[in-house]
C-alpha cells in the first residue's frame, strides 16, 4: 500500500515535472534562457513574490487571505527609503535621529507588522472577513503611502541599502540569500512547531482547534502580522533595487502571490498546503514571466496565458483529489 | 388469497467498486409497494452506496436495476427523482435561509407566465404537504428557524413533490428525540398506505422492528441475508451483521466511589442573543469519582448546552458554581477546562471533534501538544508514541497513526477524538452523543471503555438521545426538560417510563 504507483507519483511531483518540462522547452525556445545572467535575473525576480507568498501561504493556510500585501509591501519601503535618506526629525524637541541601515529596515518591517496585525485585529475582535478587511487596508495602505511619499518617488540612497536588493554574497545574489532564509525558517516553523501545527488545525477545522484548547485568535493575529512583515521585507528589497521607494510599488502583487501560492497546491479552503508547494509555484510563475518575456510576447498575452496556467494547475488538482 | 406482489424496485447482481476495491459485489434486493424494507449492515457495509446507485447518484456499476420490471440507468439524482425514486440522506441537503417552500421546490420552481417565481402557488402546495406531514408551520419560514425533527419533515415534503414511488431513508432518525421519531413513523405508515415503498437505512435496531417489513442485511459490500422482520429477532441480525455473536444488551459494572469529583451549582445558560431565553434553567448535580451520569432529554431540552456551559464555550452567558475536587475553578475558555481537569468529547466529530484532513497522530496530539515540544519543536517521536498508546488502549483499527482521519469509519474517528481528551488526564470527562452514527460492534466498544474509565475513578457525563443507551451505561441519570432539571434517578430506580415522563414534562 505504501507503494506509489507511477500515477501517483507525477500527480506527487506534477508541480516539479511541469517547472521542469517549463524550463526545458524555454531552453530550446531561446538561447538566452539557460544563461547564467538569466538564471540568477529570473532568481532574484522571484525572491520578492515568494517571500510574499510565504507569508500568504500561512494566512491561507488559516482560511484566510491577504489582499493587502502590495500595498504595505510600498509603504514598508517608503518608510525604510525616507528612513535611509532622512533620518527622523522632531521639530519640537529639536531632536535630529540618524538611523542605520539596520534602524531602517526595523522601522520598514515594524510598519508592515503593525499594519498586517491591524488586519488581524480587523478579523478576530471585530468579525471582519478577511477579505474585507485586508481589501481595506489595501486602499489604506496604499493612501497611506502616497500621503508619505506626497506621491513622489523616495529616491538616491546609501550604497549599503543598494546592496541589499542588488549585492552578491558568495556568488549568489543577496534577494535569494533573503528569500532562501525565509524559506528556511517558514518550513521548519509550519513543518516542526507547535505554531506550525496550529495553523493547519485552524485552517483544517477551526471550531474543532477551539474545542481542543487552541487560542484561535492569537494564532491569526500572529499569521497576518507574520503576512505583513513578509510584504515589509519584500518592499525594502524592491527599494534597494530600484534605489527609490516608488508610491504605487507592488500593486497587484497580492495577485501573482496568491496565484503562486494556490499553483504550489494549498487549499483556498484552508488546513491544506506547503511553503515548498508555494516556492514551487512562485518558480512556475517567475520562469513563466521571464520566459514569456524572452519570447516576446506580447503583454496582453502575458497576462492570458498566466490565468490559463493558473486555471490549469488548479482544475488538474481537484480533478485529482476528486479521483482519490 | 393473497396476491402475488410484484418488486416496484429490483436491484440485481448489482457491483461497484472504487479504484479496485469492491464496495458492493453481486446484490440483490426486492422492494415491494407500500412496504418498508429496512437495510442493515455496519458503517462500511455497501448501504449507502448501494442507496446512491439505485437514486442515481452514482451511474457508474455492473448489474441492473429494474423499476416496474423495466431496466433504468439513471444519469443523476433529478432523472431517478423523476422516475420516483428519491432518496433522502443522512446530512440534510436544506439550505438554510431559504423559506421551506423555496427549498421543497429548490431545481423545480414553479413559475408565472413570464418567468418570475410564482411565490404563491409555491407557498400553497408547500401548505399542502407539510399539512399532510402533520406539520402546521408557514412555509415562507426560513428553515434554519426549524427544529432538526422539523428540517426532516421539510425533507420528506420535497421527497414527496414528485409523486415518489420508492423512498429511500438514510440514518433519518440520527438527530431526532424518541416523541420526533414517533412522528416520523406515523408518516411513513401513512405513506406506506397510499403504497409508497420506502428503504430505511438505520442503526437503531429496535426501531426497525417497529416500522419495517423486510430486512436485507449487508456485510463488506455483499447481501448476507433477507426476509421478514417478523420471522427474526435483534440478536439474528446482529450477528448477520457483524457475522459474531456479541452481547446485544450491555450493562456497566457499577464502580461508583463516594468521594465526590465534580459539583455544579446553579448553572444557568442565557441565550446569546434574546438574553431573556435561558438555554439552561438552574442546574445543580454532583458527580462522584468513578460515577458515569447519564443526561437524558428530548431535542432542545438543553443537554448540550449543559456540557458547553460547564466546559467554558460561552463564558459571556454562563452563570453558577462549577467546583472540581472541591475548588471552585472558573471557567472562561476551553483552555481553563482542560487545566481543571475537563475534557468535552463533541457531540458532532466531524464539525467539532477532528481536523479531518490531518493523521491520527497530529488528531490525537492537538490538545497537549504543548507538553510534546523542546524548544519549541515537536517531537515527532513523543507525538508518536502518544497516539500509538492509545491506538492500542481504544483498539482503533488504523493501519498506522499516519493515516488521515477522513478515512476512517465513525466509529474509529470517535476513538481518535476520545484519544485526544484522553491524552489530557481529564478528572472529568464529558461526552455528547459519544455513539452517535456508528456500528453496532465500536458502540459496544466504546461502553466497554466508558466502564473502564469509570473503574479508573474518572467521573463521566454522557448525554444522549438513545434511551436503552442512558439506560446501560449510566450509575445515575439526570432528565432535563426545557432547560430546567425535572429528575435524577439512580439506575436502580430507573424505568423508561418515569425518564420518558420527566422528559416530556412542560414548565409547571
Amino acid at each position: 500500500m505504501n507503494k506509489l504507483t507511477i500515477k501517483q507519483y507525477i500527480l506527487k511531483f506534477q508541480s516539479i515535472i511541469a517547472l521542469l518540462v517549463m524550463c526545458i522547452a524555454m531552453s530550446f525556445l531561446s538561447d538566452r534562457f539557460l544563461t547564467v545572467e538569466n538564471t540568477w535575473n529570473v532568481m532574484r525576480q522571484i525572491s520578492v513574490n515568494l517571500i510574499i507568498s510565504v507569508g500568504m501561504t500561512l494566512v491561507i493556510l488559516t482560511k484566510g487571505i491577504d489582499l493587502s500585501v502590495g500595498s504595505v509591501l510600498a509603504i514598508a519601503g517608503a518608510v525604510t527609503a525616507s528612513i535611509v535618506k532622512f533620518g527622523a526629525e522632531i521639530p519640537s524637541m529639536n531632536v535630529y535621529l540618524q538611523f542605520t541601515l539596520v534602524g531602517a529596515i526595523a522601522g520598514g518591517i515594524l510598519a508592515g507588522v503593525l499594519l498586517g496585525g491591524f488586519n488581524g485585529l480587523m478579523i478576530t475582535r471585530f468579525k471582519v472577513p478577511p477579505f474585507v478587511a485586508t481589501l481595506a487596508m489595501l486602499t489604506i495602505a496604499r493612501g497611506m503611502t502616497m500621503l508619505w511619499t506626497g506621491g513622489f518617488p523616495i529616491t538616491g540612497m546609501t550604497k549599503e541599502m543598494a546592496f541589499i536588493g542588488t549585492g552578491w554574497f558568495l556568488g549568489i545574489p543577496m534577494p535569494v540569500w533573503i528569500s532562501a532564509v525565509v524559506v528556511l525558517i517558514a518550513v521548519l516553523v509550519t513543518k516542526r512547531t507547535q505554531l506550525g501545527r496550529h495553523i493547519y488545525a485552524v485552517g483544517g477545522n477551526e471550531t474543532a482547534a477551539r474545542l481542543s484548547g487552541l487560542k484561535i485568535e492569537r494564532i491569526k493575529l500572529i499569521v497576518y502580522s507574520v503576512a505583513g512583515a513578509m510584504a515589509a521585507i519584500a518592499g525594502i528589497l524592491v527599494t534597494s533595487r530600484l534605489d527609490s521607494a516608488q508610491p504605487n510599488a507592488g500593486a497587484g502583487y497580492e495577485l501573482d502571490s496568491i496565484a503562486a501560492v494556490v499553483i504550489g497546491g494549498t487549499s483556498l479552503s484552508g488546513g491544506k498546503g506547503s511553503v515548498m508547494g508555494t516556492v514551487q509555484g512562485a518558480l512556475i510563475i517567475g520562469v513563466l514571466n521571464n520566459g514569456l518575456v524572452l519570447l516576446n510576447v506580447s503583454p496582453f498575452w502575458q497576462q492570458i496565458i498566466k490565468g490559463l496556467v493558473i486555471l490549469i494547475a488548479v482544475g488538474i488538482e481537484k480533478i485529482n483529489s476528486k479521483e482519490e | 388469497m393473497e396476491q402475488i406482489k410484484k418488486p416496484v424496485l429490483e436491484v440485481k447482481a448489482v457491483s461497484k467498486h472504487f479504484s479496485g476495491v469492491y464496495a458492493l459485489r453481486d446484490v440483490n434486493l426486492q422492494m415491494y409497494e407500500g412496504e418498508v424494507t429496512a437495510i442493515i449492515g455496519e458503517n462500511g457495509a455497501g448501504k449507502s452506496t448501494l442507496m446512491k446507485i439505485v437514486s442515481g447518484v452514482y451511474h457508474h456499476y455492473d448489474g441492473d436495476i429494474l423499476l416496474h420490471g423495466r431496466k433504468v440507468d439513471f444519469q443523476n439524482p433529478k432523472e431517478a427523482a423523476q422516475s420516483g425514486v428519491v432518496i433522502i440522506h443522512q446530512e440534510l441537503n436544506l439550505i438554510p435561509n431559504l423559506s421551506i417552500a423555496g427549498n421543497i421546490f429548490l431545481g423545480n420552481e414553479l413559475k408565472t407566465a413570464v418567468g418570475l417565481l410564482d411565490y404563491r402557488a409555491m407557498e400553497k402546495k408547500a401548505g399542502e404537504l407539510l399539512r399532510s406531514l402533520h406539520l402546521t408551520i408557514n412555509p415562507s419560514t426560513p428553515v434554519d428557524q426549524l427544529r432538526v425533527g422539523q428540517q426532516q419533515l421539510v425533507e420528506i415534503a420535497r421527497a414527496l413533490l414528485f409523486d415518489s414511488r420508492v423512498l429511500i431513508m438514510d440514518e433519518p432518525t440520527s438527530a431526532l428525540s424518541d416523541f420526533e421519531v414517533e412522528l416520523l413513523f406515523r408518516i411513513i405508515r401513512d405513506l406506506k398506505a397510499k403504497g409508497v415503498s420506502i428503504v430505511y437505512i438505520s442503526h437503531k435496531l429496535r426501531e426497525l422492528f417497529e416500522i419495517a417489513d423486510r430486512y436485507a442485511v449487508l456485510r463488506d459490500g455483499q447481501s448476507v441475508g433477507q426476509g421478514w422482520m417478523k420471522d427474526t429477532c435483534q440478536d439474528k441480525l446482529i450477528q448477520l451483521m457483524v457475522g459474531r455473536d456479541v452481547t446485544t444488551l450491555y450493562r456497566k459494572e457499577p464502580t461508583c466511589s463516594e468521594c465526590e469529583v465534580m459539583r455544579v451549582e446553579n448553572l444557568c445558560f442565557k441565550h446569546p442573543v434574546y438574553r431573556d431565553e435561558l438555554l439552561v434553567n438552574d442546574v445543580s448535580f454532583t458527580l462522584r469519582k468513578g460515577e458515569v451520569l447519564g443526561i437524558f432529554g428530548l431535542m432542545g431540552a438543553g443537554r448540550t448546552e449543559v456540557m458547553e456551559a460547564i466546559f467554558g464555550l460561552h463564558p459571556g452567558s454562563v452563570s453558577g458554581r462549577i467546583c472540581v475536587d472541591g475548588k471552585e475553578v472558573k471557567i472562561r475558555n476551553v483552555k481553563d477546562a482542560i487545566a481543571a481537569g475537563l475534557a468535552l468529547v463533541p457531540e458532532d466529530r466531524k464539525l467539532q471533534g477532528l481536523i479531518l484532513n490531518m493523521n491520527v497522530a497530529n488528531n490525537t496530539s492537538l490538545a497537549v501538544l504543548e507538553q510534546l515540544t523542546r524548544f519549541s519543536f515537536i517531537q515527532n517521536k513523543k507525538e508518536r508514541e502518544l497516539s500509538e498508546q492509545f491506538v492500542k488502549k481504544l483498539n482503533t483499527k488504523v493501519s498506522g497513526t499516519m493515516l488521515e482521519v477522513d478515512k476512517l469509519s465513525g466509529g474509529n474517528q470517535q476513538k481518535v477524538v476520545i484519544a485526544k481528551w484522553l491524552a489530557t488526564h481529564p478528572k472529568v470527562l464529558l461526552m455528547d452523543e459519544p455513539t452517535r452514527g456508528i456500528d453496532v460492534g465500536a458502540k459496544t466498544e466504546i461502553y466497554k471503555l466508558i466502564s473502564q474509565l469509570a473503574g479508573e475513578g474518572m467521573g463521566i457525563i454522557i448525554v444522549s438521545s438513545e434511551l436503552p443507551e442512558i439506560m446501560a451505561v449510566s450509575d445515575t441519570i439526570l432528565v432535563m426538560s426545557e432547560s430546567k432539571l425535572t429528575a435524577v434517578v439512580s439506575r436502580e430506580d430507573a424505568t423508561e417510563e418515569m425518564i420518558m415522563k420527566a422528559a416530556l414534562r412542560e414548565k409547571a
